[in-house]
């Protein structure tokens, strides 16, 4: 039974133009996948191509257009009220930027211990302070009483991203969805903080859904990487095999773009032309045709779904029927 | 707090604001020791102190009852500072819940409420003001709670903004994500960083109040009790001060208001200007700081 299985989930932003004429942005257009308990799934994909939608729409702060996300084999997209709390215990996030989602006026301690006093857990005061620390120190912040009575602005940027870190370890969740959790910090702490994730994975075996505009962190630890393109997924695979044998175009692109410190070992890279197109006008058949460099006439005709290459790894492209 | 007094010192018009409240403030707390007589005093009066001339005994002359105008000045200054606070309060208790709700909800309630303020706002206040102290009995409570309502659409306004800007910060879709109740995340999340806001806005809200409070009593709508400087005006201007010369009994209450609006609207745009990161160019992190300060201020107040 997987933790989560997600079945071709739709979520469409409806936009009035003003001329009467209704566009609707396909942020996310028919995404399917499943997360084993304590797999980290990396989620890859250029700005703009729906990941973070995503990302809002399991945590059902965004609602999803159509689709189900079963939980535990339950369909949560249509929870509500009690049932919808108590979800929030089992999935939390960890999002992008330090910097803003803290609140400056609340300290490390009071920070943390909400998600506690919102579900009313921990039995009395002292209770939840010990919770508190735990969580602290689990996500690296030695010693946990030097932090509790500071405040945001006193912090660095890593730091910050710690205590976000530990205000969604405390609920004990399940599956923590972490939304470009390192791209706003320093090179140089990024490593720590990936490695504080890395420590949740194998010590609390929490699931993870890691999105990341960069293939490099998602190969340090994901155990399958989902590369996604304008809304869908067009390879899904065991990050060893998807960065040593990538099937779709796009992700060949991305891979080649990678930069190799050996220079013997350099690989032609592979640059697409053109920009992202706009979500609100997809081209039809293979959404990736008018920037693929290996594009057949029928790419722009033919719908193109996701083909086994083998039981693990996944791809969309018309081509792999035609080479094979 | 002590980031927000630098600020606030290197505000020049600000500083001058405050020093001109603090000094009426102090006029007004200390009245009975400062006035020369007391302005309740019962006197025999003759001929002569009806409009008296400046002099010794009288600095500001003497107004048409024969009394000290520098002491009816002087007790004034309570009464307009009494309703500017009141009235003030009610506006922006009433102006920050509408504000708070319309911008955390928006929609529909948004719509409504913000249609409603609007319409509130294209309302002449001091019409309805004279109507509705015509219609109840003109009590210094009932001129504080007429103006009190009346004057609470800018602050609506103002809160509402503040607070859509504050919502989409992340750390209220943090908050979303563990599950708190929407009511928490407004009192919790973001109230405390609209409410340095509102405290500036308070400063604005009283001067208007004054004014407001002085316009009445000088329409003859005052509290017949009480003797604020807009009564003076009103006796002053109706009992033939003008054509018998009298100019004092009309200078000292007109610029006593005069000064202390000013004064409100110099310190309140001194906060505003340190709070409101729109007014001035602001770094993120001092931003921050400042609101860091707003913690202290509810500290202080609740």
């Amino acid at each position: 039974m997987s933790l989560i299985r997600v079945q071709n989930l739709h979520k469409h932003f409806s936009l009035s133009s003003g001329l009467g004429k209704n566009l609707v942005v396909k942020a996310v257009d028919g995404v399917s996948f499943e997360l084993e308990k304590g797999e980290v799934l990396a989620l890859v994909g250029e700005s703009g191509c729906g990941k973070s939608t995503l990302a809002l729409t399991l945590m059902h702060l965004e609602e999803a257009s159509a689709g189900q996300v079963l939980f535990n084999d339950n369909d949560i997209t249509t929870l509500k009220g009690k049932a919808l709390k108590n979800l929030r215990r089992d999935i939390q996030m960890v999002f992008q930027d330090p910097y803003e989602s803290l609140n400056p006026l609340m300290t490390v301690g009071a920070i943390v211990e909400e998600p506690l006093k919102v579900h009313g857990l921990g039995k009395s005061k002292s209770a939840r302070q010990e919770m508190v620390k735990k969580a602290l120190e689990d996500a690296g912040l030695n010693p946990a009483e030097s932090y509790l009575n500071r405040r945001p602005h006193e912090l660095s940027g890593g730091q910050r991203q710690r205590v976000v870190i530990a205000a969604a370890l405390v609920l004990e969740p399940s599956l923590v969805i972490a939304d470009e959790p390192v791209s706003m910090l320093d090179v140089s702490i990024r490593a720590e903080v990936l490695g504080v994730l890395e420590r949740l994975k194998l010590e609390h075996s929490v699931a993870m859904l890691f999105i990341t505009h960069d293939l490099g962190t998602a190969a340090h630890f994901a155990d399958r990487i989902a590369v996604m393109y304008l809304g869908r997924i067009v390879e899904l695979g065991e990050t060893q095999d998807v960065l040593e044998n990538p099937q779709h175009p796009y992700t060949k692109a991305l891979l080649s773009v990678i930069p190799v410190p050996n220079p013997k070992l350099r690989r032609k890279h592979i640059i697409l032309q053109g920009d992202p197109p706009n979500p609100i006008n997809i081209p039809g058949g293979c959404r990736f045709h008018p920037r693929c460099p290996v594009a057949i006439p029928t790419c722009s005709k033919q719908e193109v779904a996701l083909k086994h290459i083998n039981i693990n790894h996944k791809a969309a492209c018309l081509l792999l029927d035609h080479s094979a | 707090m002590r980031d927000f007094w630098q600020a606030l010192r290197r505000n020049r018009m600000g500083v001058i604001g405050l020093i001109m409240i603090v000094l009426t403030l102090l006029m007004a707390i200390f009245a009975p020791l400062l006035a020369p007589y007391n302005p309740k005093e019962r006197i025999r009066v003759t001929l002569d102190s009806i409009y008296a001339k400046p002099s010794l005994e009288h600095p500001f002359g003497t107004d048409d009852a024969g009394k000290d105008v520098l002491s009816n000045f002087i007790y004034g200054a309570r009464v307009s500072l009494t309703v500017g606070f009141f009235a003030s309060f009610i506006s922006v208790v009433i102006g920050g819940t509408i504000g708070l709700i319309s911008g955390f909800f928006g929609g529909k309630i948004d719509n409504l409420l913000m249609r409603f303020t609007d319409i509130v706002l294209v309302i002449p206040d001091l019409p309805l003001a004279v109507v509705l102290v015509a219609l109840t009995k003109p009590s210094l409570m009932n001129i504080i709670i007429v103006i009190g309502i009346l004057g609470w659409t800018g602050t609506a306004r103002l809160v509402r903004s503040q607070t859509i800007s504050v919502k989409e910060r992340k750390f209220v879709l943090r908050a979303k994500a563990i599950g708190a109740h929407p009511l928490y995340i407004l009192r919790n999340h973001i109230f405390p960083l609209v409410l340095p806001l509102m405290i500036a806005n308070t400063v604005l809200v009283i001067s208007l109040a004054i004014l407001n409070e002085s316009a009445l009593a000088f329409l003859g709508l005052g509290d017949p009790s009480t003797l604020s400087w807009g009564q003076m005006l009103n006796f002053a201007f109706t009992r033939g001060a003008m054509s018998s010369g009298a100019w004092w009994a009309l200078l000292a209450p007109g610029l006593g208001i005069v000064w202390l609006v000013l004064g409100c609207t110099l310190l309140g745009q001194g906060f505003q200007q340190i709070l409101n990161p729109r007014l001035e160019s602001h770094h993120l992190q001092k931003s921050e700081m400042i609101a860091l300060e707003g913690s202290h201020v509810q500290q202080a107040t609740g």
